[in-house]
């Protein structure tokens, strides 16, 4: 057993390994050995593309035709989309064509074409989670946030890789191969909404949906370069989501700007029935209130953020991007969140825990495959579940169990539900003196496939900056704050108190603004 | 907490969870449970004597967060949609291998 001290010791040498590899392979790129592989297209604003089909200068079926084009050329080099949803999204396409042809009002998204994160059920469509254990399942019915979009006009494309049932922060752990990040194709997306954020930054969709449990939106969206939200816990119905951990899972938005995420998010927020823990707190005009200017907003700085195992660079790009808000007239000022630390560990046991519940399900009975060759009912439930599950994912439901098991439970699962109510009252107390804090939303920008997948334990402790907000319950936006010199995207995490999103975005629009004059 | 995970450990969790590990896997999850373990002993230094357990975010006293629905029957998903997702039905159960084994 290392002493705490030790432990520390051997994070730190691990940080400067991290680092020293960086600068490497950062030298390598500046000789020109390697060329990153670039498929970075700017998707138009959900503005544009309304004026557009509003004036009859562009048809949403043609536009939805366009965007499979391009999949089918684009999607064999970055494996973005895990299957397609053509027939349904053409459909769609037609009746949004039908009624600006009537000059009938157009809903919030009419015609706007939109991925889903394979963890989200589409009736009829195959619903993966990116895992062996489900293929060939097509759901009967239809996730409440995908109904959303769709009675708003949006038009399916399809399903989006990810980490196998989200687990994981590079979508390296996907039954069905990796996603490749458009900005440098031998870089990992993040995860586990890898297929999500890679989508939007590639321009193969124009805005998407992810999940996110401990970082699974933001950190993918800072990798790739786009917005990413986390809305509050129980601001959007989980209602068809395959749960990961229930306590923590979020559905929320992602797109190339700071307004079209808003817009997104208010389309599939609200009440549902369907979700327990979906809220009835009312749903304001995310949009609208993201236009609002910032000046006077007290903007809180952590510096257990800024310390030891941020990447110089990525430090470097949010200071700029906190001294924009500054110009802008925001308040900047230090705030404490002294039990950040203690984040990671909190995280990876009640999310496992909860994991080892929620995927008991998968047992080769109700959907699924099931193993052959199994005399009993004990032997069919384990031969299934080998053969379904991927490391990751036995890893996780192993010391989930672990934490839960008799003599272990209070020492383990407790003790990180107690830690939680010190970090979500510590983020409360911080919210007293300001209106948002500003992070960085990873510690380094993208790694290189293959970089983290052998240490589980290095791959865990990148989500630092993201698990916070996780436990506690708050949201957050993902913006883009400059980039590396190697041209890799760094993102701003704004969070705001719980139901205080419109705060949050009006932030992350000033941050995209500062960005854009530059 | 410090106590390292032995291998019958692995294996009686891996019971417990329902879950088959081949014989190389084994040692790469006493491994990885070890360092993880290990890692989240950090925990140990706070002092949480009195802090009560957070479960759910809705706990943190939002009144409007969580408000439970009516409890009436509604109309759910049909048995025959639900059941052709089954490997194996009767068309009114789910069928399975048997249950005891002798």
């Amino acid at each position: 057993m290392k002493s705490a001290a030790g432990r520390r010791a051997a994070g730190l040498r691990q940080r400067e390994k991290w680092l020293e590899n960086g600068r490497r392979r950062k030298i390598r790129l500046s000789r020109g050995a390697i060329a990153p592989e670039s498929f970075v297209e700017k998707p138009k604003t959900l503005a544009e593309l309304r004026a557009d089909l509003a004036a009859g200068r562009v048809k949403a079926a043609d536009l939805a035709a366009g965007y499979y084009e391009r999949i089918a050329r684009v999607n064999p080099r970055l494996n973005v989309y895990l299957s397609l949803t053509k027939e349904r999204a053409m459909a769609q396409a037609e009746r949004m064509d039908a009624v600006a042809a009537k000059g009938d009002p157009l809903p919030a998204l009419a015609g706007v074409p939109v991925g889903i994160k394979d963890v989200l059920v589409m009736r009829g469509a195959p619903a993966t989670a990116g895992s062996k254990i489900l293929e060939g399942y097509r759901p009967p019915y239809d996730a409440t946030a995908v109904e959303r979009l769709e009675a708003a006009g949006a038009v399916l494309l399809g399903k989006l890789n990810c980490d196998e049932f989200a687990m994981g922060s590079s979508t390296e752990n996907s039954a069905y191969g990796p996603v490749r990040n458009p900005v440098d194709a031998e870089r990992v997306p993040g995860g586990s909404s890898g297929g999500s954020a890679a989508a939007v930054a590639a321009n193969l969709a124009v805005a998407t949906l992810g999940s996110d449990t401990g970082g699974s939106i933001r950190q993918p969206a800072s990798f790739c370069g786009v917005v990413g939200v986390l809305p509050t816990y129980g601001r959007v119905s989980r209602y068809g989501l395959i749960a990961y951990a229930s306590s923590l899972d979020r559905v929320g938005p992602l797109a190339a700007n700071v307004r079209d995420a808003a817009t997104l998010l208010g389309v599939i927020a609200g009440h549902d029935p369907r979700d327990a823990t979906s809220s009835a707190v009312p749903v304001p005009d995310f949009a609208a209130e993201s236009d609002n200017p910032v000046a006077g907003l007290r903007i809180g700085v952590p510096k257990e953020y800024f310390a030891e195992g941020l990447d110089p660079e990525v430090r470097a790009a949010i200071e700029s991007g906190v001294a924009a808000l500054e110009a802008a007239g925001c308040v900047v000022k230090p705030v404490s969140l002294p039990h950040t630390r203690y984040a990671v560990p909190t995280y990876y046991l009640i999310a496992t825990a909860e994991a080892s519940a929620n995927l008991a399900r998968f047992d080769g009975v109700r959907y699924g495959p099931r193993s052959k060759n199994s005399e009993t009912l004990s032997d069919m439930y384990r031969h299934s579940r080998d053969e379904g599950f991927g490391a990751e994912v036995k890893r996780r439901i192993l010391l989930g169990t672990y934490a839960l098991s008799a003599g272990y439970y209070d020492a383990y699962y407790l003790k990180a539900q107690q830690v939680r109510r010190i970090l979500a009252e510590e983020f409360l107390r911080a919210f007293a003196e300001v209106d948002a804090i500003v992070t960085p939303t990873t510690p380094t920008a993208a790694f290189r496939l293959g970089e983290k997948t052998g240490d589980p334990l290095a791959m865990y402790l990148a989500d630092i900056y993201t698990v916070t907000a996780s436990l506690a319950g708050i949201c957050g936006v993902t913006a883009p704050c400059g980039a590396t010199q190697a041209g890799l995207p760094v993102g701003m995490q704004v969070l705001a108190a719980h139901w205080n999103e419109a705060t949050a975005f009006r932030v992350a629009r000033a941050v995209e603004e500062a960005g854009n004059r530059e | 907490m410090t106590a390292k995970v032995t291998v019958e450990d692995v294996e009686r969790v891996a019971e417990l969870a329902h879950l088959e590990l081949k014989p190389d896997e084994a040692p790469r999850m006493l491994h990885d449970l070890n360092a993880i373990l290990d890692y989240v002993a950090e925990l140990n230094e706070l002092d949480t004597a009195g802090v009560a357990p957070l479960a759910q975010v809705s706990e943190l006293g939002d009144a409007a967060a969580g408000v439970l629905r009516a409890d009436l029957p509604l109309p759910s998903l049909d048995r025959a949609v639900v059941l052709a997702q089954a490997p194996e039905t009767d068309q009114v159960f789910f069928k399975v291998p048997k249950v005891i084994e002798r």
